[in-house]
């Protein structure tokens, strides 16, 4: 049976613990006019994210702190936070998520020194948002399974009866939409509409890069679609998921050799433009684009002309197809992906 | 006892208008798209195949987890199984192991575990002690003179099992289920990896995709009206006969159930199910620890993560117990349209996906308190929407078996509603109450996708820090973060079975 008083011991800590919690929130609160401490929105890899704003702050003494997500959770967060935002600089690892935020116009217009130091292509065509690191699309695929003469020299071919089974993708993620709309750019309607046609029957889904990668290399689907710096990071880690594969680079102009660029952009609502402008001018120049190249993420760099890690390809042997960055991942391709069934 | 107890109601009311924010969000998308184009969106083949998909796991895990669940909650409770309490407690830790965990898991264990028989069994492993937990409470707690009447009264042991026992257990098989059920509509990490696609899946893949916010939102809307399905099955499957008793039955040791010549086969049985809920998670993530290059431990980042996590997951569980009190109170006490409507509409939150609960507190906050914008206080409101259903089925199962004459003599002798609430109600609920708010802590503990939108900017927990890594193929580095989510999920998960021991009647 219940000790007199012990309930009310019960409802007295719960009242604690709140007050304590709204004090806590209250001593965390809004800094103060002077603080120059900038928000980072960072969909980029953690890792990476970390190492670009350390170096930052140690060449300018603007503090930053970092709040790490996904391309697509942040990019849909500051569209839901509007002019409210309390962020001043968003990184992506994919295009889309930019122009998802471009869309809203919630982007303030990059600096011009910072956009010369990024080709144009690289870059958003309204000056909005600029290009911080770049990966290309490659076939991963098995040796033991798939001897390299016998891939196609199109990845539009994955789509013929032949394949059936034995191609893996992942069509729920960013990163394959920019894929298919390189092929939309690249091939027209109606050959892109017949090539997800096929890919649902022939494919196997996974859901991410990393997931397809396994399966190739375990031998469960000889060949798959991925970004290339998946495969040079596991095979710098252990080759756990990697050592019984290969990559096949598209050099032909193919929708295979699809290049996907990582954007920064500065809010137009944040309240230190100035810091804001001078991190992405760091990331886009020489010293950024350093700390990408020495960093364990093996994206290619895009600005200042600083060379790609050289554990990679080199860039200048990519030549990726030409296609305008803007145009990918419009509501027509997410209504091609739907109607094929694959979203 | 006749006291309106206004301050409960609004408590309750408060609790389901909370619940109500996601929900409102996606009515409001739903009608800003536009009916010719919600029903474009809604009637096309692929949703057809999401629900197929959907149902066909809720009733498979459900149904497994029942039968998985009641038979080892009565093999530890009910037979001489050599180390009985031992097992109980193991059957209960798979709580302690985050589903996306398990997964990944299983499938670097066995790499065709993926689709549909991949996802019923990392479900079922991972959920199963949702039934277990409370089936053993109702065993160990409940009288069994009941059953010695009935066997006086000429019936069978089996024939006094199903109706005697059995209609016993009912509402705690019904409460277990229903949650295995709500977590598989919101399920996004483990179901991810394995490739098997549902409504809450493909939500998220829409909100990879630049344009489909809409799209999003009608997936949510149908995904909303599953959880009623689910809501309307629970209230006819529990039954209303009442459970509570005023005495205490009598204290007396019983003998178990021997098991005779299946005692080996069912120590094999335990023992395998133990392996595959227990030892292939944890042998994987040793396996990370060791072959990853990308092992290095940060013990300073290690600690504040830990300690984050602990912190937010023990305030969450105080304030989602302490929110959800009043809506069992009046859903037990006060039974009618209004109690039924709150306590129902507080179980919504926990079938959305984290997503859209998250972004819809993002549109709310950031306009009505922009104050509390990215604050703690926040976040922990969005895990009190999310996770209000795990408390709230411990607490009604607790209530149910308080006998309201004791309440009624406390304010016949003058005690005011407050006080008859604070000092017999609530001790008689603790232990009910700390089950539900162990459960809140191990939620919290695992929660991804609201914590990154929502918390303050710069917080990690061990469930962001393990995210990371793990998106990016570092296994190594990832493995100290699961494993410390594992390790401090323990004491909550042995709080769970001394519930069990300590048995569910006062």
């Amino acid at each position: 049976m219940p000790v007199p008083g012990q309930g009310v011991w019960f409802v007295r800590m719960v009242l604690a613990v709140l007050a304590s919690t709204v004090l806590l929130a209250a001593c965390g609160g809004a800094p103060g006019p002077e603080d120059r401490t900038l928000t980072l929105y960072n969909a980029q890899h953690e890792a990476l994210g970390r190492l670009w704003v350390d170096e930052f702050t140690r060449q300018t003494g603007i503090p930053v702190q970092i709040r790490d997500g996904g391309d697509f959770e942040l990019g849909n967060q500051l569209v839901a936070e509007g002019a409210a935002s309390p962020a001043d600089v968003f990184l992506t690892e994919n295009s889309p998520a930019m122009s998802l935020v471009s869309g809203a116009n919630l982007f303030a217009p990059v600096d011009g020194a910072t956009r010369a130091q990024v080709p144009p292509q690289y870059s958003s065509t309204r000056g909005d948002w600029v290009g911080i690191a770049a990966r290309t699309t490659v076939v991963v695929y098995n040796p033991a399974l798939l001897p390299e003469g016998q891939l196609p020299d199109s990845i539009l071919d994955f789509a013929r009866p032949e394949w059936q089974g034995r191609v893996a993708f992942p069509p729920g993620g960013a990163d394959f939409q920019a894929i298919v709309s390189a092929v939309n750019a690249l091939n027209g309607d109606a050959a892109t509409q017949q090539w997800l046609a096929g890919l649902k029957a022939n494919g196997r889904v996974y859901q991410s890069n990393t997931a397809t990668m396994q399966a190739v290399n375990r031998g469960e689907v000889p060949a798959g679609i991925i970004y290339h710096y998946y495969w040079y990071q596991d095979r710098a880690e252990a080759g756990a998921n990697s050592a019984n594969t290969e990559l096949k680079f598209y050099t032909n102009g193919d929708a295979g050799g699809f290049l996907s660029v990582s954007g920064g952009g500065v809010l137009a609502s944040s309240s230190r433009p100035a810091e804001a402008q001078q991190l992405l001018a760091f990331l886009a120049g020489v010293p950024g684009q350093q700390v990408l190249a020495r960093s364990e993420n093996l994206e290619y760099t895009v600005g200042a002309g600083v060379p790609a890690n050289p554990a990679l390809k080199p860039f200048s042997e990519l030549r990726p197809p030409p296609v305008d960055l803007s145009t990918l991942n419009g509501p027509k391709i997410v209504g091609m992906m739907q109607q094929a069934g694959l979203l | 006892m006749t006291a309106a107890a206004p301050l409960r109601v609004v408590v309750a009311s408060l609790a389901a208008l909370l619940a109500l924010v996601p929900v409102g969000y996606v009515v409001v998308s739903v009608v800003v798209v536009g009916p010719a184009a919600a029903i474009d969106l809604v009637w096309r083949p692929r949703v057809g195949e999401l629900l197929v998909n959907t149902t066909v796991l809720v009733l498979a895990t459900s149904s497994a987890c029942i039968v998985l669940g009641t038979a080892t909650a009565w093999i530890t409770e009910r037979t001489d199984l050599p180390g009985a309490p031992v097992w109980g407690a193991l059957f209960a830790a798979p709580l302690a192991i985050p589903a996306f965990v398990n997964s990944y898991a299983w499938v670097s264990v066995l790499p065709g575990a993926d689709g549909f028989v991949g996802a019923l069994v990392v479900t079922t492993m991972s959920y199963f002690p949702f039934v277990h937990l409370p089936v053993a409470a109702v065993l160990r707690g409940s009288d069994r003179d009941h059953e010695d009447v009935a066997r006086a009264l000429g019936l069978s042991p089996r024939a006094a099992a199903v109706r005697v026992v059995l209609p016993a257990l009912r509402p705690a098989i019904v409460g277990g289920a229903l949650l295995v059920g709500l977590h598989l509509l919101a399920e996004f990490g483990a179901l991810a990896l394995l490739r098997y696609p549902t409504f809450t899946t493909a939500i998220y893949d829409q909100f990879q995709s630049t344009f489909a916010g809409p799209a999003a939102a009608m997936l949510a809307s149908v995904l909303v009206v599953l959880c009623l399905v689910l809501l309307t099955a629970d209230v006819a499957l529990a039954g209303r006969a009442r459970q509570a008793r005023v005495g205490a039955g009598a204290a007396r040791r019983r003998a178990r159930t021997s098991l005779g010549a299946a005692r080996a086969p069912a120590l094999v049985a335990v023992g395998l199910l133990v392996a595959a809920a227990l030892g292939v998670p944890l042998v994987s993530v040793a396996r990370w620890m060791i072959t990853g290059s990308s092992t290095t431990i940060d013990p300073a980042a290690l600690a504040i993560a830990t300690a984050t996590s602990i912190g937010l997951g023990l305030v969450a569980a105080a304030v989602t117990t302490a929110l959800t009190l009043p809506v069992a109170w009046l859903a037990i006490r006060r039974p009618g349209r209004f109690s039924r409507l709150v306590e129902r509409t507080t179980h919504l939150g926990n079938a959305l996906p984290g997503i859209v609960v998250a972004l819809a507190l993002v549109i709310v906050a950031i306009r009505v308190v922009p104050g509390l914008y990215q604050t703690t206080p926040l976040l922990i409101t969005a895990y009190a929407i999310l996770f209000m259903p795990l408390a709230l089925v411990n607490l009604r199962a607790a209530l149910l078996r308080v006998p309201p004459e004791l309440e009624e003599a406390a304010h016949g002798l003058g005690s005011r509603p407050g006080a008859v609430l604070a000092r017999v109600t609530v001790p008689l609920l603790a232990r009910g109450a700390g089950a539900g708010a162990a459960l809140v802590f191990l939620a919290v503990s695992t929660e991804l996708t609201a914590t990154l939108l929502l918390a303050p900017t710069g917080t990690a927990t061990l469930a962001t820090e393990f995210w990371g890594p793990a998106a990016a193929v570092s296994y190594g580095a990832a493995a100290p973060y699961a494993l410390t989510m594992i390790v401090i999920s323990v004491p909550a998960a042995f709080l769970l079975t001394r519930q069990v021991h300590a048995g569910a009647g006062p």
